[in-house]
């Protein structure tokens, strides 16, 4: 049985070996670096730690967020890893582009000068201009470590809830906090708990939809990957606040390395008595099971994906009934989002006050985007609800490369749409964005050139659709065909303005009448294109050349200029 | 009393053992269909119809839903693969750092559409949806080896490798 005094324990002891350990040089080892061969540089700098006997040591830990300088090392210097007061403490040294080679180097530095040729300023804005909540232990703590997760202060919130707060004081704080679905459409979190308490029925179920489908989003398996048990504390909290005692994760099985992690993480807290019959104690239990996904993108739609976990094809249902009163197996069913459970433990460790006073007034607390694209800096970030689109690109992304100017930034993958060089200075929130056109959706950030075509973007996003539409409503696996059909003659410089007309008039149609949200958004890309850049439509209609020059039209932009 | 009579293995083929070992995890569960045709496809690498059949009888489930689960899910494969595997990834990043032309140049190369395997069986073409390395795109995927920063020539050397004997 765990207690609080067995967590301060736990803490205690951590803490202790980790001051005994001295200097610590910590090795992102998420997806993104391993692409990189982080591995290699972990083993040789363990190698060299031993050889040299240097006071230190070399961990694995979950990603930085600066992928685009990966593989990432960092340096904790002892007397800050002793530190109470983290902030006055010496400051923790970044190295990018490290290789095996530079092992020795790392080595020999610790109790001298940074090693000038690796070193990234810590100080530059794609770091102070963010806020970690989600990400606050990603890169800092072993992610297969449940003892770490505890020393960094975690399942504190869970006990203390289990002990002090009844299901409904739970379900109360998640509302006051006015934290919102990250998946992509905003629902409010507390009243999609308060409607699963409310449900009548003796079984029910909490799943987290880890099924991270929209191209250009690694969010989820980043956090998954980095910091497991946050997203595991989050989800028993729910379970608590709902009454489920059964729950499943549904994660894409394109992501072995979050399944071996997350997996890990339900045995340790299992082992740990935090997970499990009878949780610290209490009456309450909770049985989670990985459920893996197999490739299909529909089922990222709630009704879809529990018709998966049911063992069947991923077609989505009409709605209602919702899933909150008619989900798994028909019975009430809780089903959120990996990066809206990871927020739940702080917002009930430091109170639904806290976390309401940060963001708009609409959208609270942070996000999580996976910036990538035409930007200098990409990777993982967490901002402030609020902030505008241009300080994102422009301030942590340090804008598009030299020679280059910004076209557009592509958010909410195939249900979302371009946002335009004009519109950067709108905050970042779910309102703005759907003004602007586009969604929030789940966090994918993509930042485009002007060596991006527009109506070739808008292609690819239907090719997408088109081939992920599960076909069980006609409007979507014909509308999104013709659509595509459409687009291509576009591409190819072979449409006329009466196919233009007619893909309009398609996307109203198939947004009006689709069964999900999979056909109802997928003319977003097209017509939030055709509303900023419609010019680069009419220049392959009218001109049949591509701005861009990467459609193969049927004249070349050589022979109209000449 | 219901009958609880089970399909006789289709094989003496040991992999068998492991695709009954996940149906009884689950207690012959109708709701196990996917997970245990995922062990299916990881222990023999792809599903055929002798396998479809054995996993819908087991489970008590009509042969045409499993075929439907089956073809559903774009992950399960119904040909055998290929004995290596080139993935190119099309995700929004890669798209928008050329993965198009890598996909064309794969195809023109290999002489196969994205979904084929070469006549030799040698290499199987797959196109893949974002495997999150968006920022070291465009990505291809050898066999279970990433290559960031993908061009042309990385596909050319790796096709140059696998022939080698």
């Amino acid at each position: 049985m765990m207690s609080h005094e067995e967590l301060e324990q736990t803490t205690a002891k951590v803490q202790q070996e980790q001051r005994a350990a001295g200097d610590r040089i910590n090795v992102c080892v998420a997806a993104g670096c391993l692409s990189l061969h982080s591995d290699a540089v972990q083993k040789s700098l363990t190698d060299e730690a031993k050889k040299s006997g240097a006071r230190c040591s070399v961990r694995g830990v979950g990603c930085m967020g600066l992928c685009s300088a990966g593989p990432v090392v960092s340096h904790e210097p002892a007397q800050a890893v002793a530190a109470e007061d983290k902030t006055t403490a010496q400051p923790t040294r970044l190295y990018g582009g490290v290789q095996p080679g530079h092992a020795a180097k790392i080595v020999a530095s610790l109790n001298q000068e940074p090693v000038r040729e690796l070193a990234i300023d810590t100080a530059m804005p794609f770091f102070a201009k963010q806020t970690k909540i989600v990400l606050e232990n990603s890169g800092s703590i072993n992610p297969e470590s449940i003892e770490e997760y505890i020393a960094a202060g975690g399942y504190r919130a869970l006990l203390r809830a289990l002990h002090e707060m009844t299901p409904a004081e739970v379900v109360q704080e998640i509302s006051a906090s006015g934290l919102r679905g990250r998946g992509g459409a905003g629902y409010p979190t507390g009243l999609k708990w308060a409607t699963v308490a409310r449900a009548a029925g003796a079984t029910k179920y909490v799943i987290c939809n880890a099924d991270e489908g929209d191209p250009g989003a690694f969010m989820d398996r980043s956090v998954l990957e980095s910091d497991p048990h946050r997203v595991l504390e989050g989800m028993i909290l729910a379970a608590y606040a709902v009454g489920a005692s059964q729950g499943y994760i549904y994660l894409r099985a394109e992501y072995p390395l979050a399944v071996q992690r997350l997996g890990v993480a339900i045995r340790e807290a299992k082992r740990m008595g935090l997970l499990g019959a009878e949780i610290a104690g209490t009456r309450m239990s909770l049985h989670l099971e990985i459920r893996l996904g197999a490739g299909a993108f529909v089922c990222g739609e709630e009704t879809a994906l529990i018709a998966s976990i049911e063992g069947r094809r991923g077609t989505p249902q009409p709605r209602p009934p919702y899933p909150a009163e008619s989900g798994l197996w028909n019975s009430p069913t809780l089903i959120n989002n990996v990066e809206t459970y990871a927020n739940v433990s702080p917002i009930l460790a430091r109170g639904s006050a806290w976390y309401a006073a940060q963001g708009t007034a609409k959208s609270k607390g942070t996000k999580v985007f996976a910036l990538s694209g035409k930007a200098r800096n990409t990777g993982l970030i967490e901002v402030p609800m609020g902030m505008t689109l241009r300080e994102i690109i422009f301030d942590i992304g340090g804008g598009v490369p030299a020679g280059h100017t910004f076209k557009a930034v592509q958010t909410g993958g195939p249900s979302g749409g371009c946002i335009p060089e004009s519109l950067l200075d709108i905050p970042v929130d779910y309102d703005s964005l759907m003004q602007a056109g586009s969604i929030m959706g789940s966090g994918g950030m993509i930042v485009m050139d002007d060596s991006s075509c527009m109506v070739s973007v808008a292609r690819f996003f239907m090719e997408f659709c088109m081939s992920e539409s599960c076909g069980k409503c006609v409007p979507c696996r014909a509308g999104t065909a013709q659509m595509h059909g459409l687009l291509t003659r576009i591409t190819e410089g072979v449409a006329t303005h009466r196919d233009l007309d007619l893909l309009v008039r398609l996307c109203e149609m198939v947004g009006a009448t689709s069964l999900c949200g999979l056909g109802q958004t997928a003319p977003n890309p097209v017509l939030s294109t055709l509303r900023y850049f419609k010019n680069e439509y009419l220049a392959h209609i009218e001109d049949k050349h591509c701005p861009a020059g990467v459609c193969e039209c049927a004249t070349t932009p050589a022979e109209v200029n000449a | 009393m219901v009958n609880m009579a089970r399909p006789s293995l289709p094989s003496e083929d040991k992999r068998w053992r492991i695709v009954q070992g996940t149906m009884r995890k689950h207690g012959y569960s109708r709701n196990a269909l996917i997970e245990t045709l995922h062990t299916v496809q990881q222990s023999f690498g792809f599903l055929d119809k002798d396998a479809i059949r054995f996993v819908a009888s087991s489970l008590r489930v009509p042969p045409s839903q499993a075929y439907g689960v089956a073809t559903f899910y774009h992950l399960f494969q119904l040909r055998p693969p290929g004995k290596h595997t080139c993935q190119v990834c099309l995700g929004t990043a890669c798209f928008i750092n050329g993965a198009e032309r890598l996909m064309k140049h794969a195809e023109k190369s290999l002489g196969i559409q994205a979904g084929e395997t070469t006549p030799d069986g040698e290499v199987s073409l797959l196109a893949v949806r974002c495997v999150g390395s968006c920022s070291f795109a465009p990505v291809m995927i050898f066999d279970e080896k990433t290559h960031s920063y993908a061009k042309s020539e990385t596909l050319d050397e790796q096709l140059q490798a696998w022939r080698q004997p």
